[in-house]
């Protein structure tokens, strides 16, 4: 059971941590994402980079969509938008990849804060509609803006390098990924206890309040709309260097469905959740694959059989999450801490 | 000194016209009320002060400069600030990010400040913390609660957290509208009390709509009365009770006798 955390200072209080145990475990967690990849194998690495740039980008959404309560079907474009940034730029000008990925987060956010403009008069399901027109303009230009973005056949780029290290490999990639993954997520949790994180919350709980205590919905949700797009830039310029081709068949509207998906399924409004829906989506569908693999030396006709059914089982899977633990997979380690933190009492 | 000025103020919605020539004045430092039966425009006006509904004729002028063309933003960086008849907290927030949330408009963090919070942004939220703990939740005695996530918080408390955001906002002129609607006596004098001290200890005019007589004929300096979207009656509590205008606003017949008379069987029936 947890006692005695009372606290001295107001900085100790409001502070991410606040307990030992709090630190150790995130200690742990940091640790073993160090390890993993020296202990990993291709296969395994290269998961561990896709989770990565999801985290990225989900946590963007989440801004957005789980906080500000925006709901968008832009995300594949913003990162569309990043990834042919960095593509952009590092062929033509071979800028180092610092440079090249804020500047594929600026650009992002530039668009996002486009498609946000519609956001002050329409809500819900017609900004959906409106950011989904947006995410096909995107698509459009990919294919079509051919001097630029190469067309159809897309673009292909060199390795992320920086002071002759060049990140070729995806043992090299991770390093670059998940980093900036762990940055991105501490980075929202330090906005959401400042005043423009509360300012998002307010205007997804009752815009009207949010107004009389002087928060502009305007500019508040532009702000969030280039921040979460900012994330997707960034997150889809990692994309461009992780697969080195970046076409317009890489961003395709069922990716901006993806990551609502993870948002919801992860649990909307929680940084956590946001980063379990992003491995659950990632995830899944790969062990659904090793599942078959492992079926088919007892049942030869598996991958026939179970190739159809993949697609029905993951949706069978979000359905059922959406219904039994509609706050999401936070929820669940939600109440796992709750059972360590009663111990041996039981709530 | 009048700090808050209304003239003329006339609003309606289609045909229907919810005020009309409405004028009215908030003296600095008092309590100001207005009452009325349901209907007659007081949360209509409400809405005109702070900038939901634009009046089709009319002015409102605060301390002295007019309020036209202003965002409800801009009125609550002024020092207007205001509580909602039907609670409006944030019900996913904590008690203590709802009343945080009120001092929004004095701080200045901007976006890459807060992403890191480090150095200033720091320095800005432990400013904060500390002014809304040592003045606002030990005054209005909801430290018990200020982990607790709004929406599992009995009416009362609500009302007070509302208060109580509206405070951190350090207004000039605080607006509540029915703050002890619902409540039982306790929690009413409770809240009188807390009108009492804000007026006294902060220096705020209040402005309140409230329909509980008591309570208003009790803590109000300043009384306006309003009918069917216009004002029939001002002044101080005792000029107010005694005016036949608003004897017959609120219950139909000038005639107070033969009212007595219908009102008593009900009373011992009861």
């Amino acid at each position: 059971m947890r006692i005695g955390d009372a606290k001295q200072t107001y900085v100790a209080d409001e502070a991410i941590w606040t307990t030992s145990t709090q630190k150790f475990w995130f200690s742990i967690l940091l640790l073993g994402l160090l390890i993993f990849p020296l202990l990993a194998n291709s296969y395994l690495l290269y998961l561990g980079c896709l989770v990565g740039i999801a985290v990225i980008s989900t946590t963007g959404l989440n801004i957005l969509t789980g906080f500000t309560g925006l709901i968008s079907l832009g995300q594949a474009g913003f990162m569309g938008v990043g990834a042919y940034t960095v593509a952009w730029l590092s062929t033509n000008t071979g800028l180092p990849f610092p440079i090249t990925l804020l500047l594929a987060g600026l650009m992002a956010a530039a668009v996002g804060f486009l498609v946000g403009l519609p956001s002050l008069r329409v809500k819900g399901l017609y900004l959906a509609i409106a950011t989904l027109a947006a995410s096909v303009f995107l698509h459009f230009i990919f294919a079509e803006w051919e001097s630029v973005t190469g067309g159809m056949e897309g673009l292909s780029l060199e390795p992320a390098h920086l002071f002759g290290v060049t990140f070729r490999s995806d043992f090299a990639m991770y390093f670059l990924i998940v980093p900036l993954a762990v940055l991105a997520v501490l980075a929202a949790r330090n906005l959401f206890r400042t005043r423009i994180g509360r300012a998002f919350i307010a205007i997804r709980d009752r815009d009207i309040s949010a107004e009389i205590l002087g928060i502009p919905l305007l500019r508040y949700k532009l702000m969030s709309f280039a921040l979460s797009s900012f994330y997707a830039g960034v997150a889809g310029g990692l994309f461009a260097y992780f697969y080195r081709v970046v076409t317009p068949e890489s961003f395709p509207l069922t990716m901006s469905i993806f990551y609502l998906a993870a948002v919801i399924v992860g649990g909307m409004g929680n940084l956590l959740g946001g980063i379990l829906g992003a491995a659950f989506m990632t995830l899944v569908p790969e062990a659904l694959k090793l599942l078959t693999a492992a079926l088919t030396p007892f049942f030869p006709n598996a991958p026939v059989f179970m190739s159809p059914m993949l697609e029905i089982i993951f949706g069978a899977l979000i359905v059922g999450f959406l219904i039994f633990e509609p706050h999401g997979l936070a929820e669940i380690w939600r109440r796992v801490r709750r059972f360590f933190h009663l111990w041996p009492f039981r709530s | 000194m009048n700090i808050l000025e209304i003239d003329q103020l006339s609003l309606s919605f289609g045909g229907v016209k919810a005020l009309e020539d409405v004028s009215l004045r908030v003296p600095k430092d008092t309590i100001t009320t207005i009452i009325g039966p349901n209907g007659a425009g007081k949360t209509s006006l409400f809405n005109c002060i702070s900038g939901f509904y634009k009046p089709q004729q009319g002015r409102i002028t605060y301390q002295g400069k007019p309020l036209d063309g202003l965002r409800p933003p801009k009125r609550a960086g002024l020092g207007l600030a205001r509580t909602f008849q039907n609670i409006a907290l944030f019900r996913g927030m904590t008690v203590l990010d709802n009343i945080k949330l009120g001092a929004h408009v004095h701080m200045k963090t901007g976006l890459l400040g807060s992403l890191v919070y480090f150095g200033r942004a720091r320095r800005e939220e432990m400013a904060v913390r500390e002014e809304v703990e040592r003045r606002i939740i030990d005054f209005l005695e909801i430290d018990h609660i200020r982990r607790q996530p709004v929406a599992n918080l009995p009416y009362g408390l609500q009302k007070r957290v509302e208060l109580a955001r509206a405070l951190a906002m350090k207004p000039e002129v605080l607006m509540l509208d029915e703050p002890v609607a619902g409540m039982n006596r306790e929690e009413k004098e409770d809240m009188a009390r807390f009108i009492l001290d804000i007026r006294e200890e902060w220096g705020i005019t209040i402005l309140m709509v409230e329909h509980d007589m008591g309570m208003v004929m009790d803590i109000s300096d300043h009384i306006a009365v309003l009918n069917f979207g216009k004002v029939i009656a001002e002044g101080d509590p005792g000029t107010v009770q005694k005016n036949p205008d608003v004897i017959k606003a609120y219950l139909g017949n000038s005639d107070i006798e033969s009212l007595r008379r219908k009102l008593n069987p009900n009373r011992e029936a009861a």
